[in-house]
């Protein structure tokens, strides 16, 4: 990889085990500064749990242990002086699913900024809440309905309001778990264009099992198999001329 | 190594496009050896066939284009797949262009007719016209294949169509200086030899394309051109 980028997140030799069995069997991988890496590869294959590594969602999962080290600016996360909950308002996640709180709009982005004290008074408060929609291509929709409850959006709707709630913390790396697979192709290519822009502020890494949205919206791409790093590479040529053979296999539709 | 895709009608997909320029393929190499055939023995009726011939390749181009285009469309080919696909478009374009110099040669016939000279004028473009179908003929194989081994045998040998067609166009010249009354033969044999030339050209594209499809890489740009027409003229 380019050596002017900056690695914003590093993986180093990152096992897992779920009730001591192994789902990821060493995975070393760099997550670069304000580029999108896609993770794929076929279900089960480890990269919606690489991906958990990296905020400690594993932690909330009975059974599972991590080891190896996992570095955010050349910081392990897995030390045990890191606050998990900070550490998770530096790298925010948004799920397959839409999960707005049973809230209202307004109440959904503002969640995040008051428990971590990063408003001073109400319209400062306010003013992170337009920011944060505004990122996230929402604002325009539901500025006149900021008190509606969060689940009367449309799915599209709501997976963006979950990225203002992760924005509105301002993290520094966003994780995004298959953001589009319950989503139209119009929400879906909402979600994409937003993604982009979004690069330019954060480090975004996605799982995705659509080829071509890993193709659309991705700068490097990383192939996932039965817990293993297969491939990692630049996307342009993961998706063109990729080097190994369960790559190309699995891209072109011909696995297993 | 699994070769199929979970999908089969993909691979049926794939497998009619390998085909149809497979029969686009002999097809050129027919029409060319029988324009030569046609100068060569003076034949009007086999050239009128080869230039009525033409449309098959110029429609062929054109399906080909249209079902690669439903192809990328419908499975949002990745990969090899997907350079398979770009592949079968640029080699289908060769092929034409092929067929197109095939029926310009058989075009000569008629005019080279009136003026008919003796067959050792023929010779030398009956030999080029060989060595540049051979080529042609493996870079077909070589697709049907896949074969590495022998595409980078057809590049090493294309410094030889340049050299034959360098020899080719003096001898040609020196009829001319001979007697005038050769200009107009020569002068429709050197236009005949000029597409052969291109013929190798078109050739080497498709051996470069059927590199690419391969192993996703080009070959380097700069290959041996030996072809040194442009600096012969009467006096040299």
């Amino acid at each position: 990889m380019d050596s002017k980028l900056k690695i914003k997140m590093r993986g180093l030799d990152v096992k897992v085990f779920y009730g001591g069995k192994g789902a990821l069997h060493g995975i070393t991988l760099d997550i670069l500064e304000n580029k999108v890496i896609a993770l794929i590869g076929p279900s089960g294959c480890g990269k919606s749990t690489f991906l958990r590594c990296l905020n400690r969602m594993n932690d909330t999962i009975e059974g599972a242990l991590v080891t190896g080290r996992i570095l955010l600016d050349e910081e392990d996360i897995y030390d045990p002086s890191v606050d998990v909950v900070e550490l998770r308002a530096r790298v925010g996640m948004v799920f397959q699913k839409p999960n707005p709180f049973p809230k209202s709009i307004y109440e959904n982005v503002a969640y995040g900024p008051r428990i971590h004290g990063l408003a001073k008074s109400r319209t400062e408060l306010d003013e992170i809440v337009e920011q944060s929609l505004i990122k996230a291509g929402l604002f325009n929709e539901v500025k006149d309905r900021l008190h509606d409850v969060g689940t009367s959006l449309s799915g599209g709707q709501q997976q963006r309001l979950c990225i203002a709630r992760a924005i509105a913390v301002s993290p520094e790396v966003i994780l995004m778990d298959e953001p589009c697979s319950a989503l139209d192709p119009i929400a879906t290519a909402k979600i994409e264009e937003l993604i982009d822009d979004l690069r330019r502020n954060y480090t975004i890494a996605i799982v995705t099992h659509s080829m071509q949205q890993a193709a659309r919206v991705s700068q490097f791409t990383a192939m996932f198999h039965l817990g293993n790093l297969v491939e990692v590479g630049a996307t342009d040529t993961i998706f063109t001329s990729p080097q190994e053979q369960r790559t190309q296999d699995y891209i072109t539709g011909r696995f297993g | 190594m699994p070769t199929q895709h979970t999908v089969r009608s993909f691979d049926k997909e794939l497998n009619c496009l390998s085909k149809k320029i497979a029969e686009m393929g002999t097809h050129a190499v027919h029409m060319v050896e029988r324009s030569i055939i046609a100068i060569v023995h003076d034949d009007k009726k086999l050239a009128k066939q080869v230039i009525a011939d033409d449309i098959f390749l110029d429609e062929a181009e054109r399906k080909i284009d249209e079902e690669a285009i439903l192809i990328i469309a419908r499975r949002q080919p990745m990969a090899v797949d997907l350079r398979e696909i770009i592949g079968a478009i640029r080699i289908s374009v060769d092929l034409e262009r092929i067929g197109d110099m095939g029926k310009n040669i058989a075009k000569r016939t008629a005019i080279l007719s009136d003026v008919r000279q003796a067959d050792p004028f023929y010779h030398g473009l009956e030999a080029f016209a060989a060595l540049a179908l051979k080529q042609l003929n493996e870079v077909l194989d070589a697709y049907a294949c896949c074969s590495l081994g022998r595409i980078d045998a057809v590049r090493e040998h294309d410094d030889e169509i340049d050299s034959m067609y360098t020899s080719l166009f003096r001898e040609l010249l020196t009829y001319m200086l001979e007697d005038p009354c050769n200009i107009t033969v020569c002068t429709h044999l050197l236009f005949c030899a000029k597409n052969i030339e291109r013929i190798g050209d078109h050739a080497t594209n498709i051996a470069e394309t059927v590199h690419y499809v391969i192993t996703g890489i080009y070959p380097a740009l700069e290959r041996p051109k030996d072809d040194q027409t442009y600096r012969l003229g009467a006096g040299k």
